[in-house]
């Protein structure tokens, strides 16, 4: 059961609420009622994805007639062996893999070092007049700069996956920025002191004492980045020029119209390109729930 | 806030020096690669496309200025205009949506219901998935199996496929890209609704109030600057409209459903180029006037989210 699910990852995690043995609080009695009425509401979420599960799994004469949410008989397992053929799915995917483990990365590195120097000399006129220019980035949708953008990219040479990971980085920077130095304002600087009079430099102190103290906000940056980078579909498509190196997400853009006469094949690619977050979250149900809470509340 | 405590390492301390290396080299190195990225990457395209925008530049050879002659034009144009106010239309609604159904899924999933976390599993679940992809799906649900249905139970409204009707369009793109956001927006109201301590409500209870009278008077005041946060996340999001949108309709039947994004996009061709960076800056004053119109709204509510 799905319940089952939630509860899985006992791992140490951020301290929320444990809820363990019994899915229901403590005191007063089920509300029934309203049970039956969320689990009905629940469908609208769960039916699109049962009928793509479906659709990927029938034979092209099964798709073409009905609504398309009768029971997939004979089942075709051969749909995902074609749409992996098809679409190229592993160098797709090894795009999206590639892009989204540079952001994953290059979002926790840089916007914690600068979120840090920023935040420990804040004294300094430089460093506040750093943080608010770092800012404008909030005001900067993509779709403003894109233009130039796009221009820029392919004019040095990064019209590419690499391109579109470093674009991810400094799109998010400002809002990463100000997520870890909310959270670094919150550390006492003692403990960095006492590392600086056991003879630590700049560097280790950041990377002994203050980075394992942002594992929860660098998880919560982390997750926020894994998601967007991998479902983004506005940047690679538009950066990356070459189709051969596309994302899953501008693969299934890029193949819709080959899609059109073999439509189970085509859910069948949706559903691999779906599945990376869709099992990484219900593994990972709780971080990701906790980081988008701490990411709103700042 | 905290002192800075800048070790020693500034070496000879000219006046010049001062300024541009206050700190140990260390924090310099931090700090000026993010710098220097972020102005090549993001700040000098966008004065780039600024400067562009005053131009008759078509994305190569040669260009002069022209003035407001291309801000002129889109403001009398009826692709920009209609694509303004299919984005505007559609964040609004779509807003509003979202946020209401999800303030009511919070609830829902706060009281006590049986497996309720796996019944939240379930409604987060869209929040993970590509935006385009759910789209794709949903295109086939609503063009094909929808209108099966409806007709199988004579529901006239849904017996057409609504993608391809010109005015109802919009409606499909807002119930997806409701669909997607609604899952972010109910997890900030769990947040927010976890903070409530359940003695507010013991007492509320022990004065006879009823269900609807605790939501108005201790649930709703209490969310507040939730809902004001789910607001301007969902609104911001909602402005850049672009995958739901080429994933279901494409920007139609014919432009009925084109966002600013894509009008914006559409200057890579037909030597639109300048003429679109125009488009582009008047997309950035509208964003930034929300901005700071929320934040002025966050700072009048004590700014203490």
């Amino acid at each position: 059961m799905a319940t089952e699910v939630s509860t899985a990852p006992v791992v140490a995690g951020p301290p929320i609420r444990t809820r363990r043995p019994r899915p229901v609080p403590e005191g007063g009695r089920i509300n029934w009622g309203l049970t039956i009425i969320v689990a009905i509401v629940s469908l609208i979420v769960i039916i699109p994805l049962y009928f793509a599960i479906a659709m990927a799994l029938k034979s092209p004469a099964q798709t073409g007639t009905g609504t398309g949410f009768n029971f997939p008989w004979p089942i075709q397992w051969g749909n995902f062996r074609a749409a992996w053929d098809l679409t190229d799915t592993p160098l797709a995917f090894s795009m999206s893999l590639l892009i989204t483990l540079l952001a994953v990365a290059g979002e926790i590195l840089v916007s914690s070092l600068a979120a840090w120097a920023i935040v420990r000399n804040w004294g300094h006129w430089q460093f506040r007049a750093t943080f608010g220019y770092l800012m404008i980035a909030l005001f900067i949708p993509f779709p403003v700069v894109a233009l130039p953008q796009v221009k820029l990219m392919a004019s040095i040479g990064l019209d590419n996956p690499f391109g579109v990971a470093i674009l991810h980085i400094l799109f998010n920077l400002a809002f990463n920025v100000l997520l870890f130095s909310a959270f670094i304002r919150g550390i006492p600087v003692e403990l960095e002191e006492s590392a600086r009079l056991d003879g630590c430099t700049t560097w280790q102190t950041f990377r002994k004492i203050v980075l394992p103290l942002l594992a929860p906000i660098s998880a919560t940056v982390g997750i926020f980045a894994f998601l967007q980078s991998w479902n983004d579909f506005m940047m690679p498509q538009l950066i990356t020029a070459n189709p051969k190196f596309q994302t899953l997400p501008v693969v299934q853009y890029l193949f819709q119209d080959q899609f059109t006469t073999n439509i189970n094949v085509a859910f069948a690619s949706y559903l691999m390109a779906l599945l990376p977050t869709l099992v990484v979250f219900l593994i990972a149900q709780r971080w990701v729930v906790s980081g988008i809470m701490r990411g709103s509340i700042k | 806030m905290t002192a800075t405590s800048a070790p020693s390492g500034g070496g000879p301390l000219g006046t010049v020096k001062k300024i541009f290396f206050p700190v140990a080299p260390a924090y310099l190195l931090m700090i000026i690669p993010a710098i220097l990225l972020f102005t090549f990457f993001i700040i000098y395209p966008a004065i780039q496309g600024m400067f562009y925008s005053f131009t008759n530049f078509v994305g190569y050879g040669t260009f002069h200025s022209i003035g407001f002659a291309n801000y002129k034009a889109a403001f009398s144009d009826p692709t920009i205009r209609d694509s303004y106010g299919f984005t505007l239309l559609f964040a609004v609604v779509a807003c509003i949506v979202t946020n209401v159904v999800a303030l009511a899924l919070a609830i829902a999933l706060n009281s006590k219901i049986k497996w309720r976390s796996g019944l939240r599993t379930i409604f987060f679940m869209p929040m993970v998935l590509s935006g385009l992809i759910v789209s794709y799906i949903f295109t086939f649900i609503i063009s094909t199996s929808v209108p099966i249905i409806s007709a199988a139970i004579h529901f006239a409204p849904l017996e057409s496929n609504i993608l391809a009707n010109q005015h109802l369009a919009w409606l499909g793109v807002v119930f997806v890209a409701s669909w997607v956001a609604i899952p972010g927006a109910i997890i900030i109201f769990l947040a927010g609704l976890t903070g409530i301590p359940t003695e507010v409500y013991e007492a509320a209870s022990i004065d006879g109030a009823t269900a609807w009278t605790k939501f108005r008077h201790v649930t709703f005041p209490l969310l507040f600057s939730f809902l004001v946060i789910n607001t301007i996340l969902s609104f911001k999001n909602f402005l850049n409209v672009y995958d739901i949108v080429v994933g279901l309709t494409g920007g139609g039947p014919g432009t009925a459903t084109t966002s600013v994004a894509q009008t914006i996009f559409s200057g890579f061709f037909n030597g639109d180029y300048a003429y679109q960076m125009a488009n582009a800056v008047i997309f950035f004053l509208i964003t930034l006037l929300f901005a700071v119109f929320q934040l002025s709204v966050i700072r009048r509510r004590g700014g203490g989210l």
